[in-house]
């Protein structure tokens, strides 16, 4: 076994330029092979990232101004949401709503002690921790306590807490919002990035009492029941427009009055992006590693041609079919793994190297994962044997002096 | 059983063998019913113009083809059909080849080149590289074990190719055309050490078409047409046999 492996590293070091060529053709298709996984793994998750902020099944609410005169208003009339349409909804299709909340959008100086910094506010119901993926550190959320007594309690993102208190605890501290005083009751993190960890959360009742004695409410944001099926949900976030619609007066085909985003839907079309994209690559992915293959094949046609007479010696000295199968065959094998580690290695590197340039064209940490690498490994071994094959059996069946008389 | 023992005193032993190679749909009838014994320890020589069928005889004789009709036993054991595993082994085995064209690897060295045959006989390297340095010894080549044949002249070339013949220790040498590509002076001692071969007890069977060469062996087989024309011994065998 050691001595098989001795001759075929001698036939591969002594031969080098059709070592080389072979090499280059499988490093090449393992290079193109990793760099478009790579590539398409960072795209994947740089998407996924976006998605990961909140509830896959959450249906954002928004209003805006009508674009559509609709039975005797007139255009450009402005829509806002009040506590009253929060309880209709919540009346009209409790059983279908898992979590819904209103939201309020502002943005404060806060400071404490000598630090202060701008942050945005949300005023909002406490259902929205689980809407946002909100995950408490310390302390807790808004609770319906806080929003009947209008309570002056706010929760903090982690990075508030890191910027405005140095390293120390926020919990229980009062808090000037531009020249009103708030007690931290909890701090927070979210997987949603940075700009989420800045945030601060207030009860939208609180809000809607300082900032204007209304009761206003900029968002709604509600998730559909867990057991609906994503068309479901889809179609659950179409009644609810036209419901809406039906209530504020809205023409049915106006675009800025009344807009839904159903992440089910954004999810789905994502989702059947992103199959389409992988059943694409793998197509392209495939396309490459045969077309290695084929090569691979090619140059072990020539090899054996080139060597005939070596065999047609070998043969003469006593070498078995057995033993010329296995040392063509070994030989594939062998250049088809180190070249294709090769291709892989320069495909990692140069995803490694190029990834920070790629970040600006939406590919996040690009590289195979594990599970991609064995396979591809897998894919060289057998390739690499199915490459040698053929010609390894024609070279044992050539007759000895056939053999020798090549050249 | 009673033919058994009868086979045995010949190393080689050819009855009414047939080749034809076809050349399109016409058939080229080489060898035309030769008979052929060779004794253990015969240093014969095989004669006849270009074309006469003596590497057609010669490969059929040392399993690097098989012939078409006719019996052929070597050493006792019947040759039929060929079967490669089986032909790669007795080749190890029983077979020392000499070619013309030397038919070194180019990218082995010179001991390397003659331990080549003792790898496919399963033996370890240890003992491969020992006696494959006896046998470049015994060619007088020792000194050049760690050299590659293109930095070695014809004659060393086929003194490497000799002792990788003999490296297996077989029963027999089958040579074709060993000296045809060497001056006359390098012919002679490469016939000398063929020779020396001999008369350690080797069964040697050459081609050649120059008669000082043949002149050197013990016995001619003339071939011609696919035929035997004579065969004899020569004057070299008969001034031995007087002594
Ligand atoms: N593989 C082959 N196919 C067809 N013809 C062949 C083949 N080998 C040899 N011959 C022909 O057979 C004849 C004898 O060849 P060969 O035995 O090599 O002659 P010699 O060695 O005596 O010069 C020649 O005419 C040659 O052309
Ligand atoms: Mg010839």
């Amino acid at each position: 076994m050691f001595d098989i492996w001795r001759e075929i590293f001698q036939n591969v070091t002594k031969n080098k330029l059709r070592s080389i060529l072979t090499g280059v053709t499988v490093a090449f298709s393992i290079l193109l092979f990793t760099l478009l996984f790579g590539v398409v793994n960072g795209f994947k998750n740089s998407f996924m990232k976006n998605f990961k902020d909140d509830a896959s099944n959450a249906i954002f609410i928004h209003v805006g101004s009508t674009s559509k005169a609709y039975k005797g208003f007139q255009s450009g009339r402005r829509i806002r949401f009040e506590n009253k349409d929060y309880n209709y909804i919540k009346k009209q299709f409790g059983d279908d709503i898992e979590f819904i909340t209103g939201r309020v959008f502002r943005g404060e100086q806060i400071s404490y002690k000598g630090n202060k910094d701008r942050y945005s506010i949300r005023a909002v119901h406490p259902d929205h921790k689980f809407l946002e993926v909100t995950v408490m550190q310390t302390g807790r959320y808004i609770t319906n306590l806080d929003l009947k007594k209008r309570a002056k309690n706010i929760v903090i993102g982690r990075l508030v807490e890191k910027d405005l208190f140095e390293g120390r605890s926020a919990l229980g501290k009062q808090l000037n919002l531009g020249g009103i005083n708030f007690k931290v009751v909890g701090v927070f993190s979210d997987d949603g990035g940075e700009r989420e960890e800045r945030t601060v959360y207030m009860p939208i009742t609180t809000a809607q009492g300082i900032y204007g004695n209304n009761q206003y409410i900029d968002q709604f944001v509600l998730s559909s029941r867990k057991s609906m099926s994503v068309d479901e949900a889809i179609a659950f976030g179409k009644k609810i427009e036209n419901i809406l619609k039906a209530r504020f007066n809205i023409a049915p085909n106006d675009q800025s009055a009344l807009r839904m985003q159903n992440m089910s839907e954004t999810n789905k079309e994502v989702n059947s992006f992103f199959t389409i994209l992988t059943v694409f690559v793998f197509v392209i992915a495939f396309g490459t590693l045969i077309a290695g293959i084929i090569g691979v094949s090619n140059i072990m046609v020539y090899i054996v041609k080139e060597r005939t007479k070596e065999l047609g010696i070998r043969k003469a000295l006593g070498a078995p079919p057995s033993h010329i199968i296995s040392m063509v065959l070994y030989e594939s094998v062998f250049l088809t793994m180190i070249s294709g580690y090769i291709g892989l290695l320069l495909g990692g590197l140069i995803l490694d190297w190029s990834s920070e340039l790629l970040e600006d064209y939406g590919i996040l940490n690009p590289s195979v994962e594990t599970s991609q690498v064995v396979g591809a490994t897998l894919i060289l071994v057998v390739s690499g044997a199915v490459a040698g094959f053929l010609p390894a059996r024609r070279a044992a069946r050539i007759k000895p002096v056939v053999a020798l008389r090549a050249d | 059983m009673q033919n058994k023992p009868r086979d045995n005193i010949f190393m080689i032993k050819i009855e009414q063998l047939h080749k034809s190679y076809p050349i399109g749909k016409e058939s080229l009838h080489v060898l035309k019913g030769i008979n052929l014994e060779v004794k253990e320890g015969e240093f014969v020589s095989i004669m006849g113009s270009s074309g006469s069928g003596k590497s057609t005889m010669l490969n059929i004789i040392g399993l690097l083809d098989d012939h078409d009709k006719g019996k052929y036993t070597l050493d006792g054991e019947l040759i039929q059909s060929m079967d490669e595993v089986k032909g790669a082994k007795l080749r190890n085995k029983f077979l020392g080849f000499v070619f013309q064209s030397f038919n070194l690897i180019a990218y082995k060295n010179a001991w390397e080149n003659v331990a080549l045959p003792l790898y496919y006989k399963g033996v370890g390297r240890k003992e491969r590289k020992i006696k494959a340095m006896e046998y470049l010894d015994k060619v007088g080549l020792k000194p050049w074990a760690n050299h590659l044949p293109n930095e070695l002249s014809g004659g060393q070339k086929q003194r490497v190719a000799i002792a990788r013949a003999l490296v297996t220790e077989p029963k027999v040498i089958l040579a074709d055309e060993p000296t045809g590509a060497l001056d006359s002076e390098t012919s002679d001692s490469v016939m000398k050490l063929l020779r020396g071969i001999n008369d350690e007890g080797m069964t040697i069977v050459v081609i050649t078409h120059e008669h000082d060469i043949a002149e050197l062996t013990d016995r001619i087989v003339l071939l011609k047409d696919g035929q035997i024309l004579s065969d004899e011994h020569t004057s070299t065998y008969n001034n031995k046999i007087k002594k």
